[in-house]
């Protein structure tokens, strides 16, 4: 009916979700888009009545803020991409901040949620593969309760997600690191700004003090339906210093990407991109080291 | 609650500083809010996705686009639009800078570069280049190529005091575009601005099959269920069909029954706008019979299905050219290389979609609209209402972009025949989807090119054959046999050239004007080519066409003598930079870099045929110089040239001159803003327009050539030595033909000389400009990516009028080439919008250095000739060209996207 609803409260959205279906609305930066998209070949535009029922969550200033808790960062789902990059988060989020200066142009950096690029669940979602690589974790909220989900679970596949039709997103939860890791994020798209992405690659490292690896992470992004981590490769490289890492990784250890030909580029290109990318952000390409 | 209380309906925010409150449902994009419940027009729409920045306004002082913010998150904010940016002095020095800087072309994108470079100003006090790129860089500009910008921003931080408008003459100067000013406000109107409050709307429902036939049901009853009406191809009073050239209008203004595009209009819609908005296409009674679509490979192997009867082979048009025996010589030469290349559909991508607005006034029709050519509007309208030219009236608006996407008719024809039936203004602004499904493109194109030289270096041989997509239907299909050949051999010496083209009809989107009309792909292969020969002869590729260019005297392949030619001085003037650059090329670990060059010449005015332009300027009895100038400005800068122009022809300061824009009711026909005529041919019919009244005032007065002309309230001083006398206009005769105001009135008319080309002979065009341009690139070898980092661009513009105004052509030209070389690539059905269609960014278009040449034109305006096409033309050759000296390889299919270019450098060996 093109409800349009604004809650100041999350008990008061959660109900209006468990009335649905509504469609929940943060930054807009997708929702807008693909209604343009729709309204294009003659379908309804979102200002009609015949537009989806929403649920506006811009009011709801608890999720507006990113929490430092004993033992996790706590990013709540109305932080967008610019909050993210002014924050005082530690050192290991300079894949984040990285990706937050990547995503479209400041327009959508001042406006686009971290918590709505995980809802949106593109394959080339920039800001999936930094967060895979700091095991990030999202969490639900329903009238029924609260739950949270591995990233890695909560994206099922090309624009789907696990999260049921009366729930929201309401944070983000990222797992506190050492303070000596870090983290990075490396971009490959056709243009400067306002790009989607071709490949990207996201690495979170811990060096011991004689410069080998203690932990690694590696996630790739717009080489499947979901990024993906890498956690056979990770497992193999650990031990290894970053240069001999870089050296070690063959195209075996992709085998498990699937990246499809569209627009933008070839699968078979995506896949070695991915590869490059990888041996790159080993190889320390981008990577802000410890002061 | 007191039940006296005012009530408040809808949503309240703070808009530049005073509070508002806007009832719309909460969904509404705050852009569209802005402009049409407030009325602020400032704000433009270019996508409605938040791809182009063109909305930018601030919420809080942040940049953000206003088509992705519903109303309902705007509640109890502050919100700053270009209307109310002047109000802090800091933020109209930046509008003064753009304006000062060179920084605004058509202007559509300029209020949201604006409001993005006043984000920055507002929160960073002295920002650098890459703090400024990266606020600049969610607004794209199709124009200026962007360098004009980030140096106008930069320049608002560190204002220089400006510079007295120089006294005397002004042609040479570097004169502020004159309706700067207006665009930099946001208070220029362009065709979607200003519709009438009571105007109904017009939707267009498109085919989204690319071939189909179909059948309408019960169309009456989706008139009652929604309270519109809905317009087929038998609403059409007149001629059902449209295209540029007279002899063939073969595309339909609402189709019947069988559409050839997806995107193809098939009904229009007509009503209020909501009404509109709720009418689903798949609930509309249109049965489709989805067909197989012909494509460029099937349709060019002739062994496809004919879209149009008369066309069993799908070969629209073909052309030849011919001169001496270019078989033989090519078995005669020393060296030959022979390049074959594929391009794609480039979109015009101009940030202003379609849009304008019409009205019938008794049995007139009068139509606003954004467009490069009033008259053929005018004439194309009148053939579709069934009407005397006459009877139709174009008022252009400033149009927001055109590179020859405007030339053909897109709304207009679908207006026009609404507002005469239904009689009250219809208003129509075409989405970007459906815009960029619907309108022209440029031609794909399959190329191959053999070219010869002997061992001394002179290029003995060119074979060149190329296919070009031309779509659906005609448009400007034709121009493939005309321009094409004639240009195939690029600004060289040839004796032996044989050039073979075609249109090839295919169920695409038709292929029309776009900014060079098949020479950027023509010289894309030609230029590669004869790089080949240069190395192959291990010659300088410069010094190799230098040995080779054109020069005064010498003959065309079409047997034309040529005398204002030059290409060696631009060749001459790159020389110092080309070695320079070429030496220090140096690569680091993947990265290899290398550097390239290409040249281009460009016929000014349409090809082979008559194309005049007529200008009028009167002297009005109160003083003032009426201007009537029929240039219809498309953001290169006529308003501004041809004020130049006739100030200085007449004798009169700039500010004396008032202009009118064009109107095919009140100014003459100048043409169409296309194939770098205006400053050429329009440019020299204002100089005589000058001088014809220039030299009635000196009549009246008695006085000799040198004489000073002063205008002044009601009378014109004319001084000459120590006498001076003095003409009241009150006095003067009325002037037949005009109204009582007019004192004095010169109607002139220039057509360039040229002659058709029969049996390989003939003068096309009256003037050539010439240039050529260095690219230098970064090749990453293990990805595939190609960074364009400099470009140094030389052009021969006969005389340039506004140098400032010359060098945005060149840069905004860059801009686009380096698109259509690495980027750009149109695929119906696939990039229909500006996320997946991709033009260079603030990011990518790298410094410009631009040098100008200036060999006078005897027939152009004080030697100008044209240089708006040229400037695309050699970026794309000269890139490939870099990418070939940086890594060996050549790239056969263009756009030169990261995994074309992986592969090719794979395929090579030459990647990891």
């Amino acid at each position: 009916m093109g409800t349009y609803n604004r809650p100041e409260d999350l008990d008061t959205a959660l109900r209006l979700m468990a009335a649905g279906p509504v469609v929940p609305l943060a930054g807009g930066t997708d929702l807008f888009p693909a209604d343009a998209a729709r309204s294009g070949w003659g379908e309804p535009p979102l200002d009609t009545p015949e537009g989806a029922d929403l649920v506006d969550l811009s009011g709801l200033k608890a999720l507006c803020r990113i929490a430092d808790m004993e033992d996790r960062v706590e990013i709540g789902a109305l932080v967008t991409w610019t909050n993210a990059l002014h924050d005082h988060l530690p050192p290991w989020f300079d894949a984040v901040r990285q990706a937050a200066r990547e995503v479209g142009g400041m327009q959508i950096q001042n406006r686009g949620t971290l918590a709505g690029n995980l809802c949106n669940a593109s394959p080339a979602a920039d800001g999936v593969p930094p967060l895979l690589a700091l095991d990030a974790r999202v969490r639900l909220a329903s009238v029924r309760g609260t739950r949270e989900l591995p990233l890695d679970s909560f994206l099922l596949g090309n624009r789907r997600t696990a999260r049921a039709p009366d729930e929201l997103v309401t944070h983000i939860v990222v797992p506190k690191l050492p303070a000596a890791a870090r983290s990075v994020f490396l971009k490959l798209g056709a243009r400067r700004y306002l790009v989607i992405s071709i490949a990207m690659v996201a690495m979170t490292v811990l060096l011991d003090e004689g410069g080998r690896i203690v932990e690694l992470r590696l996630a790739v992004g717009a080489c499947s339906p979901v990024a993906a981590r890498l956690p056979e490769l990770e497992e193999r490289l650990v031990g290894l210093t970053p240069e001999v890492a870089a050296a070690a990784v063959e195209p075996a250890d992709l085998a498990m990407l699937a990246p499809i030909d569209d627009v933008r580029a070839s699968g078979a290109y995506r896949r070695h991109a991915a590869l490059v990318l990888l041996r790159r952000a080993l190889g320390g390409e981008r990577l802000q080291v410890a002061a | 609650m007191n039940a006296l209380a005012p009530v408040e309906v809808g949503t309240g925010f703070r808009l530049n500083g005073r509070p508002v409150v806007v009832d719309a449902p909460p969904a509404t994009r705050l852009s569209r809010v802005l402009r049409e419940n407030l009325g602020l027009t400032g704000t433009k729409v270019g996508c409605d996705a938040g791809d182009c920045g063109a909305c930018t306004v601030l919420i809080d002082g942040r940049q953000a686009c206003a088509c992705l913010l519903p109303l309902g998150q705007v509640g109890g904010r502050s919100v700053t639009s270009i209307e109310g940016l002047a109000a802090e002095p800091r933020f109209s020095r930046l509008q003064q800078a753009f304006v000062d800087g060179g920084a605004v072309q058509c202007g559509i994108c300029t209020p949201g570069m604006v409001m993005a470079a006043a984000d920055l100003l507002g929160r960073c006090e002295r920002p650098n280049r890459g703090e400024i790129e990266d606020a600049l860089g969610g607004v794209l500009c199709r124009c200026t190529g962007y360098r004009q910008i980030v140096a106008a921003v930069a320049e608002a931080i560190a204002p220089r005091a400006p510079g007295p408008r120089p006294a005397g003459p002004v042609v040479g100067a570097r004169i502020a575009r004159l309706d700067g000013r207006a665009r930099a406000a946001g208070t220029e109107r362009f065709g979607a601005d200003g519709v009438p409050a009571d105007a109904w709307r017009l939707r267009v429902v498109r085919s989204p099959h690319m071939r189909a036939r179909f059948g309408l049901g019960d169309l009456a009853a989706v008139e009652r269920r929604h309270g519109v009406r809905v317009l087929t191809a038998s609403d059409v009073p007149g001629v059902n069909g449209f295209a540029i050239f007279p002899d063939r209008k073969d595309q339909p203004v609402l189709a019947t029954g069988h559409v050839r595009f997806r995107g193809e209009a098939v009904l229009a819609l007509v009503g209020p706008g909501e009404a509109l908005a709720r009418i689903r296409d798949a609930e509309l009674p249109i049965t489709w019979e989805p067909l197989d679509p012909v494509g460029f490979t099937a349709a060019r192997t002739g062994e496809a299905p004919a879209l149009h009867e008369d066309r069993p082979d799908n070969v629209l048009t073909e052309g030849l050219l011919e001169t001496g025996d270019a078989a033989a010589a090519l078995a005669a030469a020393d060296v030959t290389a022979e390049i074959t290349i594929e391009t794609s559909f480039v979109e015009h991508a101009y940030i202003e979609p379609e849009a304008g607005w019409a009205v019938r006034r008794g049995d007139r029709l009068e139509l606003t609209v954004s467009t490069q050519s009033p008259y053929m509007d005018r004439d194309e309208v009148a053939n579709v209402l069934g009407v005397a030219p006459e009877q139709v009236r174009i008022r252009p608006t400033a149009c927001g972009g055109g590179f020859g996407g405007k030339l053909d008719v897109a709304v207009q024809p679908l207006l026009a025949m609404a507002a005469w039936h239904l009689d009250r203004p219809v208003a129509c602004t075409y989405s970007r989807i459906e815009s960029m499904a619907s309108t022209t493109k440029r031609h794909p194109a399959a190329i191959t090119a053999r070219a010869g030289a002997d061992a001394s270096g002179r290029i003995t041989a060119l074979d060149f054959r190329g296919d070009f997509d031309t779509g659906a239907y005609a448009s400007w299909g034709p121009t493939v046999a005309g321009r094409v050949p004639i240009h195939s051999s690029g600004p060289y010496r040839i004796a032996n050239l044989q050039a073979r083209s075609r249109a090839i009809l295919t169920n695409a989107p038709p292929s029309g004007a776009f900014r060079g009309f098949g020479v950027p792909q023509t010289l894309l292969a030609v230029e590669q080519a004869y790089d080949e020969l240069a190395l192959k002869l291990d010659l300088d590729p410069l010094e190799f066409r230098l040995l080779n260019a054109l020069r005064p005297g010498d003959a065309t392949a079409t047997g034309q003598v040529l005398e204002s030619v030059g290409i060696a001085e631009c060749l001459e003037a790159l020389r110092p930079r080309w070695r320079e650059l070429r030496s220090a090329a140096r690569s680091s670990g993947p990265v290899r870099r290398g550097v390239g060059i290409a040249s281009v010449w460009y016929g000014c005015g349409n090809t082979g045929m008559s194309n005049p332009s007529s200008q009028r300027v009167s002297l009005l009895r109160d003083g003032r110089i009426m201007f009537w100038n029929g240039v219809q400005d498309i953001g290169q800068g006529s308003n501004t040239i041809m004020a130049q122009i006739l100030a200085d022809a007449l004798g009169v300061p700039l500010d004396a001159i008032d202009s009118s824009s064009a109107d095919t009711d009140l100014t003459l026909d100048c043409g169409k803003t296309s194939a770098s005529r205006q400053t050429f041919v329009s440019g020299r019919a204002t100089q005589l327009a000058g001088e014809e009244l220039r030299g009635q005032l000196l009549r009246l007065a008695n006085a000799g050539s040198d004489a000073r002309i002063e205008p002044g309230p009601g009378a014109v001083r004319v001084v000459e030595g120590g006498h001076e006398r003095r003409i009241d206009l009150a006095l003067l005769p009325p002037v037949e033909g005009c109204g009582a105001e007019v004192a004095l009135d010169a109607r002139t008319t220039f057509d360039p000389p040229a002659t058709p080309v029969v049996d390989n002979r003939g003068a096309p065009y009256a003037s050539y400009g010439f240039g050529a341009q260095i690219a230098q690139v970064a090749v990453d070898i293990e990805l595939g990516t190609v960074k364009v980092e400099r470009i140094v661009a030389a052009y021969d513009v006969g005389r340039a009028i506004n140098p400032e105004l010359v060098e945005g052509q060149i840069i905004g030209g860059v801009a686009q080439g380096l698109g259509l070389a690495l980027m750009e690539e149109f695929i119906p059905g696939r990039t229909e919008n500006l996320h997946d269609y991709l033009i260079a960014t603030v990011g990518d278009v790298p410094e410009v250095e631009v040098l100008l040449v200036e060999k006078a034109e005897p027939l152009g305006p004080f030697g100008a000739k044209g240089v708006g096409e040229h400037a695309l033309i050699p970026t794309a050759p000269a890139i490939m060209n870099a990418i070939h000296h940086a890594t060996g390889v050549r790239i056969s299919r263009i756009p030169a996207i990261p995994h074309r270019v992986h592969a090719a450098l794979a395929a090579a060996g030459a990647s990891s």
